[in-house]
């Protein structure tokens, strides 16, 4: 038995079995990530004894028969979960020293159900990014290899890209990640693994370093919809320094995965069709939809008309969230400082050496759409339009349970394919954005490969706190694909 | 609507983010690019739609307005670039 290739639910039940120890299982994924992190990049930070003290501490509670419900399973964190005395970048040089006194409220439900820390998993800078190529900390390299094309180094998708790339390349059991408009779920489906973004509000945003505050929400990627929602259940919950998390029970999510989706009712909208999309993912979106017919499932057309302008709606809003979020880093309390003169030219010196090139972007456009002059035109329209986008989804979940589109575009793209153009990274995110804008919850599944050998995602979007219904359809499809591909970068098969 | 170099400067400015003569024609072309493709928003009719500024569905809870933590200034100050005692320093403000 190969520890690092069980799914994160099967390694629970052999700790719980005490077929092997904790110790034993983080070993084996420290082993991993000693083989394959210097190629993969997947970690920015690994904290090796702090996993082993960790998984000694499992081991002693399975020993007194106390275990927590993730005792001794060793995940990976990403860099924007701050983590108590372990460095926080988020991806960036302006947070390269900083390291927090304090520990996010999921990565510590995490910790106190027993959870072991591997690392702090590579991320796009701020989360700002659809392949990981705008980290400070290096490109992440997604552990899949084009059949035809053996040399390209392809990215994991972003911004949860080290969270992905390490749990497809068996480095990790699972791994928090965040989503603001795609970034849990578009990695999960270039990297052939799950992945939910839960509905906003679900988890507690205190303590992960903030981008787009109305959109950004945590949520686990795993290697089967069951270890998403073992994850989901410890990570979720209300908090009450998190004044937008919502105070309702956490259901059992795992039980979710065996409803089955017989006499369920799934919506396919009609706009998720993205100029140029290669003609197999459309042909995996209806197998997608013929498996659900076969399960029991109904399927039937919907639209969802203002799909198109997600994109843009999105990329007013979030900037302009970010470009307040981001003023706290000034040089003054905490992360770097570039030496000045004064204190406008320290907080200027410091911001242009400390962000990259897609951060200034972004803050550039979210301070001119947020400016005197621009603000009704700009910012005030996007409300509005997102209002329609909400409505959208509102009208269709009247006559559907669920909706099942793509993921993305595209299967994984090579590094520095879509870097001439910012709008051409942005569109990655065009079947993401729209359940992001509406807050409610859409989840990534791996459905099949393309001709090229390289995963392709589906994915599921439900109502409002309806995670159930969404793991339900997503195992559903799981159990379908039969999808067992493994990457060609993994542990215990470096080629 | 078209960014000219003194906007650009102008908004760094304001974002507080040093830009470099050399790096403005890069940043208006980029900045222009995305703005221009956002303007398809123009072709949406939202007479009398409400703007939604966040999805959370419930009321802000209550709760009473006490002091609850506190006291940890070694903490706060333990990332500061530079602090002066109790404080954090910057470059003198005030001559």
């Amino acid at each position: 038995m190969t520890l690092t290739d069980l799914t994160l639910t099967e390694a629970r039940d052999g700790l719980r079995q005490r077929r092997f120890s904790s110790r034993e299982l983080t070993e084996a994924h420290l082993a991993a990530i000693e083989a394959l992190n210097p190629r993969l990049n997947a970690f920015i930070t690994v904290t090796a004894e702090r996993a082993r003290t960790q998984a000694d501490a499992a081991d002693a509670a399975f020993a007194r028969g106390d275990a927590g419900p993730l005792a001794g399973l060793p995940i990976a964190i990403k860099d924007l979960f701050c983590t108590k005395g372990v460095r926080t970048t988020a991806g960036s040089d302006i947070l390269g020293p900083f390291v927090p006194p304090y520990e996010s409220t999921v990565s510590g439900n995490l910790l106190r159900d027993g959870a072991v820390m591997l690392g702090k998993a590579n991320m796009d800078e701020f989360a700002m990014g659809s392949s990981n190529m705008t980290s400070a900390y290096g490109a992440v390299e997604n552990p899949w290899k084009r059949r035809q094309d053996r040399e390209a180094v392809l990215v994991p998708g972003g911004s949860s890209g080290g969270s992905a790339a390490s749990v497809a390349a068996r480095l990790a059991l699972g791994a928090t990640a965040t989503d603001t408009g795609g970034s849990i779920r578009q990695p999960a489906s270039f990297c052939g693994i799950a992945g939910i973004k839960p509905t906003y509000g679900r988890c507690s945003r205190w303590g992960i370093v903030a981008f787009a505050s109305s959109l950004d929400q945590a949520g686990p990627v795993a290697r089967t919809v069951r270890d998403c929602a073992a994850l989901l259940r410890s990570m979720a919950g209300h908090d009450a320094r998190d004044s937008t998390s919502v105070d309702c029970p956490v259901p059992d999510y795992e039980a979710a995965c065996s409803r089955g989706v017989k006499g369920l009712r799934i919506g396919v909208p009609r706009e998720y069709r993205a100029d140029g999309m290669p003609g197999e993912i459309d042909t995996l979106w209806q197998q997608g939809l013929a498996w659900l017919r076969d399960a029991g499932a109904e399927t039937i057309d919907v639209s969802l008309p203002h799909t198109k302008y997600g994109l843009a709606t999105y990329y007013i809003v979030a900037p302009a969230e970010c470009s307040s979020n981001l003023a706290r880093y000034d040089g003054v309390r905490f992360g770097l400082r570039e030496g000045a003169e004064d204190l406008t030219d320290l907080y200027e010196r410091t911001r242009a050496r400390g962000f990259g090139a897609e951060v200034k972007r972004r803050v550039l456009i979210g301070t001119y759409v947020l400016s005197a002059g621009y603000y009704d035109a700009y910012y005030l329209k996007a409300q509005k339009v997102r209002a329609l986008i909400l409505r959208d989804f509102t009208d269709a979940f009247q006559r559907v349970d669920a909706l099942l589109t793509p993921t993305a575009p595209s299967a994984a793209f090579a590094q520095g394919e879509n870097m001439d153009d910012p709008i051409k990274m942005y569109l990655n995110d065009v079947f993401t954005v729209p359940a992001s804008m509406a807050g409610v919850p859409g989840m990534s599944v791996p459905g099949g490969l393309d001709a090229n050998g390289l995963p392709l995602g589906l994915q599921v979007i439900g109502r409002p706190f309806d995670e159930e219904t969404v793991f339900a359809v997503a195992a559903a499809i799981e159990r379908a694909a039969g999808f067992s591909h493994r990457p060609a970068i993994r542990a215990g098969n470096g080629a | 609507m078209s960014l000219d170099p003194a906007t650009v400067r102008r908004i760094a400015r304001l974002a507080r983010i040093r830009v470099e003569e050399s790096e403005l024609g890069r940043l208006q072309g980029e900045l222009n690019g995305i703005l221009g493709w956002i303007e398809q928003l123009n072709e949406v009719d939202v007479t009398g739609v409400e703007p939604l500024t966040g999805v959370a569905q419930v009321a802000l809870k209550m709760r009473p307005d006490a002091v609850t933590d506190g006291g940890m200034a070694d903490e706060v100050l333990a990332n500061a670039p530079q602090r002066a005692g109790g404080f954090f320093a910057v470059p003198k403000v005030v001559e």
